[in-house]
């Protein structure tokens, strides 16, 4: 049994000590998953970091007491400590592609990881590992143990890596946003098998992550943090039933339902500027609408990649990327394009913008083709018409740029507006549109967080004068307050300007608040297409059915 | 993978054609050859003669070809200097130069590596910050003043250690070594130092810089996590992945310790190939100048095919394809 009290975490720095986590308290019992949530920054990761002795250094445990079973933690000498990791706490750590060593075979790693922690010898170390991976649910694991770790997939090497953690029988296991890399399929028989473990051999999880529907689904008991407090803790169904404080049920809130539609997310309204200072972008982006609302039709659109050279004398085999896609988007809509990792989804948003070059098919926006990849000429209108929004507002926005060189070179760009001071002022009002203060114009992108960062993105899209915007995953690596935000922001904007958008993401409930149309990408064809609410009350494909079935969700009646 | 050997070893024939038509240039356009090669008294009609039977009024791409051919046939032409053959000029020094940049590679290795990992694992430490230090000192200084000051103080002043050429030498087949008697190594020990000295630097703040990069990868926090032992962690996890990269720096300057040991050489009188290229270039020996070129272009080449090699040795990435 883990237990915290008044556990505090500090980092020294030159102006004095920053205090990372205060007063944190929890129990967790054997057999139990306790999920620890909350936004990033709240210091959910410091507190599992503390409990297995692996802070950041110059961080250290300012005060408290961590107690496992009757051993007191912070007692520890790093020796012990690091004899007791693993041993009686292990880790999980988020993605699969970097926490297996690429130059070692998974057998190795295990055997090591066994023989560190028993006096067993390698056949032993051998027959346990095999018969962990077979446990764990990796078949044929007498062959499979020999490989490495690229070998497996994402999901299988997730597995492997808990096996690693397993396989010394801790007592405790803090697994951090176990399943935040994987796709819904592989990320509920991740669960599941948390799960399983917890419950067969009595270890107990800390559950460390940002999604509440991964909470509601497997968590027995959880506490919710912010800014490195405790804000609330109790039973799963308590705490996110009936939340008492009104962080909680802010956060709630901000989580976007996969069984109904609300028209928009309820979110502190933060004192944004002044909403007339944003007239002047509005009605510039109004009087240059001299193109009516753009549709965008893609007829049997295929991509294909040549895949690795394997033979000197036959041609490297195909990897089809998109397969025979055709996809209507009418005029003034939203459709929804969801699909897991791998399915095509960016594949199709970069042929739309000519940066791939499909080899079969025809794309028409409005009623002009468009030329595919390089043959599209720099000065075709649809470099203009079409903008994108990116995922990653940190590598999206050039960074040694100040927001006005970034904001403006649009308006420069495609000629729009000749002098510089009319052109500053333009992109002030963009901002102010955006909900931003006009004054960010001085400064630079790493001056912003992520979420103000993906409004700068959006305003810069728009001061194109797009009609068509490819939002891809735009709100993935947010917060879900945040994520909040910038849709409500996104329908706004849509419905003000009459744009059309192809809204792109893996997160079914995002798309489902978003589109008018969802398609379901997989392997590079569309395996479903129509009404959104169509698709999600009643879908046809079994593809379809099986995303949705597995998508974690909290129970309807939590839910305001 | 054969598919990737096969495609490096016809790229380097692309490198090794373009140096040859370097060197050829060389031997064409740098001054005339005749006039080089002939003295005053030598009547214009026995020049014009000379001229012909050399093929040197052939067009340039039968002379490119001529020249390529006769290197591929081990055919290098004589040195305007000694009138003997090059190739058995430079062939009798490239032992003493292998052995030297060897021998400088393997103190470089031996001692900057665990050097790299003490500064690496321990970068606080008081040792660290004066192996820094030191070695800051060690590549600022000119490599021949470093010369100069071992000579001085391990030749003059102690006595301990000979101060030029090769000492006891032993023939093995036509290869003649001085790593078979004490007397040779004696010889060696100096000059490999000093040449040893910068790639040290640089191998050491390399290897420190990866290794402080990998033991912040997920992997290794991951190893920390499940309790793998301290020693294992740092050999077997960490410098593993930090060779990666130090290999390839390594196997680049390695070329460059060859053809750079020209200073090393000089100062210690060493008898390899770049006091044979420095003593060419003062009598404008432009045959053997053009072959040394062609010969280090080759050892680049051959370096970087066989780190290429090691890639796939160390990493199984690039050896075994994804199954799935």
């Amino acid at each position: 049994m883990l237990t915290i009290k008044d556990l505090s975490v500090k980092f020294p720095s030159r102006f004095g000590d920053i205090t990372a986590i205060e007063d944190v308290d929890m129990v967790i019992k054997p057999g139990e998953i306790h999920g620890l949530v909350g936004e990033s920054g709240a210091g959910k990761s410091t507190v599992g970091a503390a409990v297995i002795g692996l802070l950041q250094s110059p961080g250290y445990v300012a005060n408290g007491t961590l107690t496992l079973g009757d051993t007191d933690l912070r007692t520890l000498t790093p020796d012990q400590a690091h004899v007791m990791r693993g041993d009686r706490i292990s880790m999980i750590f988020q993605d699969p592609q970097t926490s297996l060593n690429p130059l070692m075979t998974i057998e190795d790693q295990l055997i090591e990881t066994i023989q560190a922690h028993s006096d067993v010898s390698v056949s032993a170390a051998r027959k346990r590992a095999v018969d962990l991976l077979e446990e764990i649910g990796i078949k044929n694991a007498a062959q499979r143990i020999k490989a490495y770790p690229h070998q497996f997939s994402g999901g299988m090497r997730q597995r492997v890596v808990i096996a690693l953690a397993v396989s010394t029988d801790p007592e405790l296991i803090i697994a951090d946003e176990p399943t935040t890399a994987l796709d819904v399929a592989v990320q509920s028989q991740v669960l599941d098998l948390i799960q399983r473990l917890a419950k067969e051999r009595q270890i107990a999880f800390m559950l460390i992550t940002h999604d509440i529907g991964v909470i509601a689904q497997v968590a027995d008991r959880v506490t919710v943090m912010r800014k490195g407090r405790v804000m609330e803790t109790g039973g799963t169904a308590q705490v996110l039933g009936t939340p008492k404080h009104p962080y909680t049920q802010a956060l709630m809130d901000a989580v976007p339902p996969l069984d109904r539609k609300i028209d928009r997310f309820q979110v502190p309204e933060a004192d944004e500027a002044s909403r007339d200072d944003g007239d002047l972008a509005e009605n510039w982006l109004l009087e240059g609408q001299q193109h009516d609302l753009t549709g965008l039709s893609l007829q049997n659109l295929t991509v294909r990649f040549a895949g690795p050279r394997t033979s000197l004398f036959r041609k490297p085999p195909h990897y089809v990327a998109l397969d025979d896609v055709t996809l209507n988007i009418k005029p003034g809509s939203i459709m929804g394009l969801v699909g897991e990792s791998g399915s095509g989804k960016s594949t199709l948003a970069k042929a739309i913008t000519g940066l791939v070059t499909p080899n079969a098919g025809t794309m028409t926006l409005g009623d002009t083709a468009l030329p595919f990849g390089k043959s599209r000429s720099r000065h075709h209108p649809s470099r203009q018409l079409v903008q994108m929004v990116f995922q990653d507002p940190y590598s999206s926005l050039n960074s040694r740029h100040r927001i006005g060189d970034i904001l403006t070179e649009p308006l420069r760009f495609y000629g729009f507006v000749k002098d510089a001071t009319e052109r500053e002022n333009l992109a002030r009002s963009m901002l102010a549109l955006v909900g931003m203060q006009p004054d960010a114009i001085t400064k630079y992108p790493h001056q912003f967080s992520g979420g103000q960062r993906q409004r700068i993105a959006v305003a810069r899209a728009l001061l194109a004068r797009p009609r068509f915007l490819i939002c891809d995953e735009p709100t993935s690596a947010l917060d879900v307050s945040i994520q909040a935000e910038i849709l409500n922001l996104l329908k706004d904007l849509q419905s003000k300007f009459g744009l059309t958008i192809l809204f792109i993401s893996h997160n079914l409930a995002v798309v489902r608040q978003m589109a008018d149309e969802t398609a379901v990408l997989r392997h590079g064809k569309i395996e479903e297409i129509g009404e959104t609410d169509a698709v999600y009350t009643a879908p046809t494909a079994a593809y379809t059915k099986s995303l949705l079935e597995l998508t974690p969700v909290m129970p309807t009646s939590w839910q305001a | 993978m054969v598919y990737f050997i096969l495609k490096r070893m016809f790229q380097s024939v692309f490198v090794m054609l373009a140096v040859a038509f370097l060197a050829f240039s060389l031997f064409r356009f740098v001054g005339d050859p005749i006039t080089q090669m002939t003295g005053v008294e030598t009547s214009v009609a026995d020049q014009e003669r000379l001229r012909e039977e050399l093929g040197l009024n052939d067009p340039f791409v039968y002379q490119f070809a001529r020249f390529t051919g006769d290197m591929l046939k081990g055919d290098f032409g004589f040195s305007y200097r000694t009138r003997q053959p090059v190739a058995d000029m430079i062939s009798s020094r490239i032992p003493a130069t292998l052995e030297l940049g060897v021998v400088a590679l393997i103190i470089s290795l031996l001692v900057g590596v665990p050097a790299g990992v003490y500064t690496a694992l321990k970068p606080r430490g008081v040792l660290t910050q004066a192996i820094l230090m030191t070695t800051l000192v060690g590549v600022s200084i000119p490599t021949f003043v470093i010369g100069i000051m071992l000579i001085f103080i391990f030749g003059v002043q102690l006595g301990w250690l000979p101060t030029f050429g090769r000492g006891g030498t032993v023939q093995i087949g036509g290869w003649e070594s001085s790593l078979f008697m004490i007397d040779g190594w004696r010889a060696l020990l100096l000059p490999a130092i000093t040449l040893g000295v910068y790639q040290l630097t640089l191998t050491m703040r390399l290897v420190r810089a990866e290794m402080m990069e990998v033991m912040r990868t997920d992997y290794i926090r991951f190893a920390m996590a499940r309790g793998v032992p301290m020693r294992r962690l740092h050999y077997k996890h960490a410098l593993a992945n930090t060779m990666v990269p130090v290999i390839t720096i390594i196997g680049l300057q390695f070329g460059g310790v060859i053809a750079f040991s020209i200073v090393t050489e000089s100062v210690f009188q060493w008898p390899g190939m770049g006091l044979l290229f420095l003593e060419s270039i003062r009598f404008v020996d432009i045959p053997v100048m053009g072959v040394y070129l062609v010969v280090i272009a080759f050892f680049f080449v051959l370096v970087n095919l066989i780190v290429d090699l090691l890639y796939v040795a160390i990493d199984p990435r690039l050896r075994i394809k994804d199954v799935s």
